[in-house]
């Protein structure tokens, strides 16, 4: 292995992180984590706001100190050498810090001076990110001139400045419309198919769905289950839904829907049947006038509601 | 002590990693250099025209060289004193909280304390910029004609040091930007009334010289005078020790309440 990293399981591991622990008073937010990523995965951290991820990532990048467990990324121990585990690391930070006083091109070569890179290397290299981001057009523009989308794929140009060979990425998407999300989305799958690895948090399961290459589901803190997409939804959540709508919805659901899905929860005015076989389910809601619905295969958003409840979060 | 409180109050980490962020801030500084400077010119020079030459007159020499040069030596430090203050209360602010500047700084490989460490000499660096440009103007007036004055600069750099430093504490304690008017009230109009800025320490009664004697802007101006009017001034050590003590030890609290808002 070039880079120290080391091997678990025949695995190059870019970012082990074992049994931790951070506590604010007398809340422990992080409670004993565990979870390993691989050179080249994507790995997804999903949880509900307030589960713990944004703290992990801060844990893993030294900016603050764990109560207990072992963090080492890209080889190294955080956070006794996390300043140096940096240099090898980029970051897509959940705001956009990205520095309104200079332009496009001004933002990546002074970031790039953070990281010690030569004038040379970085002249080389800003053209190539400006063009990976889409933003060769807007080179000399300000940051007050670029719409949201635009912004959010220069802050991940700039996270890619030093080369890194990990890249983390707080919630990328919040906030961007469809078509500026699609627009990360490739430049994420342009990247992972580079090689590189990615470590991404998100409520976004279509994200999740779209990326990642194995997922963990954190809630308060612990991990409720980790695997990738397609085995956790099998193991998990029964692979048909039914959805039904309506006033009538209610009334249906515990006079018959109860007795026919395996699995029913009511939200709101939503019924969510989930069954094996969703046909029983379809012919009883066919015999019924007044209610709406709408049948589906089970996706993360289903695993994800099982695994961490309907409860809103605040 | 636990480990974690430790850590919070371990000494600065000093590093070159500092120079990067200085280097960014004095950049976006340039591109509005121009404004900066005229800012920064502008409110002393109207104050030593018109009380040097207006209260001047009727008041001839002050401690031995003319009120306009006198209040001009004032306007010196008060300059350096409200740029740094300045520095390290409202921009710091911006670039910590408003803007997250610190933290995309902070995810590259540079820590907390090279940050600070950048923006306190950053502060003091401005506050040699405005100090520059008022003893320009002094040079246009016809006063501080003498090598020795260039002494100032470094001078305005340390009285930069103390109060980028009070600055920082204040920045790193701050709610928001409303908070800083405190320190305005409480710590620079005081500063500024008692350390002879406008009329010499001596004027006032025995007690409240007394306490101007544990100002650090008095001991900036006893410095600043004398070497405007080409003389050494007396008791350099004294003076120098006491701005270097009270621009470290704030430093120090600035840090370690820094630390303990953003590293947490």
């Amino acid at each position: 292995m070039p880079d120290g990293g080391e091997t678990v399981a025949g695995r190059d591991v870019v970012l082990a992180v074992r049994g931790l622990r951070k506590r604010y008073g007398s809340l422990e937010v992080v409670r004993g984590l565990t979870f390993e990523i691989a050179r080249g995965e994507c790995f997804g951290l999903l949880g509900p706001n307030g589960a713990g991820k944004t703290t992990t990532l801060r844990c893993c990048l030294g900016l603050i100190d764990p109560d207990g467990g072992d963090i080492t990324m890209v080889g190294l121990p955080v956070p006794d050498a996390a300043r140096e585990a940096r240099i090898r690391v980029g970051v897509v930070p959940q705001m956009d810090n990205l520095d309104p006083d200079f332009t496009v091109t001004e933002n990546l070569r002074i970031y790039g001076g953070y990281f010690g890179i030569d004038r040379a290397t970085l002249d080389a290299r800003i053209p190539k990110l400006l063009e990976f981001a889409g933003l060769a057009g807007k080179a000399d523009a300000g940051i007050r001139a670029l719409s949201g989308g635009m912004k959010r794929r220069l802050t991940l140009a700039r996270a890619l400045i030093n080369d890194p060979e990990l890249l983390i990425l707080d919630e990328p998407t919040t906030g961007l419309d469809p078509q500026a999300r699609h627009l990360i989305w490739d430049g994420l799958r342009q990247l992972l198919s580079q090689g590189k690895t990615i470590l991404l948090t998100t409520h976004f399961m279509d994200e999740a769905e779209r990326l990642a290459t194995r997922l963990a589901v954190i809630d308060h803190g612990t991990l409720i289950a980790s695997d990738t997409p397609q085995r956790l939804l099998a193991a998990h959540v029964e692979p048909e839904v039914v959805e039904v709508y309506g006033d009538e919805a209610k009334t249906w659901a515990d006079m018959h829907g109860r007795h026919i899905a395996q699995r029913l929860e009511l939200a709101g005015e939503t019924a969510f049947c989930y069954a094996g076989d969703a046909k029983p389910l379809l012919n009883d809601l066919a015999q019924r006038a007044g209610v709406r619905y709408l049948h589906r295969p089970a996706n993360l958003e289903d695993l994800f509601i099982k695994l961490t409840g309907r409860e809103l979060r605040d | 002590m636990t480990t974690a409180t430790q850590k919070l109050v371990r000494p600065p980490e000093l590093s070159l990693r500092f120079f990067p962020v200085w280097r960014r801030n004095l950049l976006v500084w340039r591109k509005l250099a121009i404004a900066s400077v005229l800012g920064n010119i502008a409110d002393p020079l109207l104050y030593m025209l018109a009380l040097g030459y207006g209260l001047g007159s009727f008041i001839g020499d002050v401690g031995g060289m003319p009120y306009i040069a006198f209040i001009g030596t004032g306007m010196v430090c008060q300059s350096a004193m409200f740029t740094a203050s300045f520095e390290g209360m409202y921009s710091a602010f911006s670039r910590m909280h408003v803007q997250r500047t610190w933290e995309g700084i902070i995810n590259a490989p540079i820590a907390l304390d090279d940050v600070m460490f950048a923006e306190w000499v950053w502060a003091a660096s401005k506050a040699v910029l405005s100090t520059a440009a008022i003893l320009a103007v002094i040079a246009t007036l016809g006063f501080g004609h003498t090598w020795l004055a260039l002494w100032i600069l470094p001078l305005g750099f340390l009285v930069g040091l103390c109060f980028g430093a009070f600055g920082l504490v204040m920045n790193a304690l701050a709610p928001g930007y409303d908070f800083f008017t405190y320190f305005f009230t409480l710590v620079l109009t005081p500063m500024l009334l008692l350390s002879g800025v406008y009329f010499p320490v001596e004027q006032m009664p025995a007690w409240l010289a007394s306490v101007a004697n544990a100002l650090p802007l008095k001991h900036a101006i006893d410095l600043a005078r004398p070497l405007m009017m080409a003389r050494i001034p007396g008791d350099i050590v004294l003076h120098i020790v006491v701005l270097v003590a009270y621009a470290v030890a704030a430093y120090y609290v600035a840090l370690v309440l820094t630390r303990r808002r953003l590293l947490k």
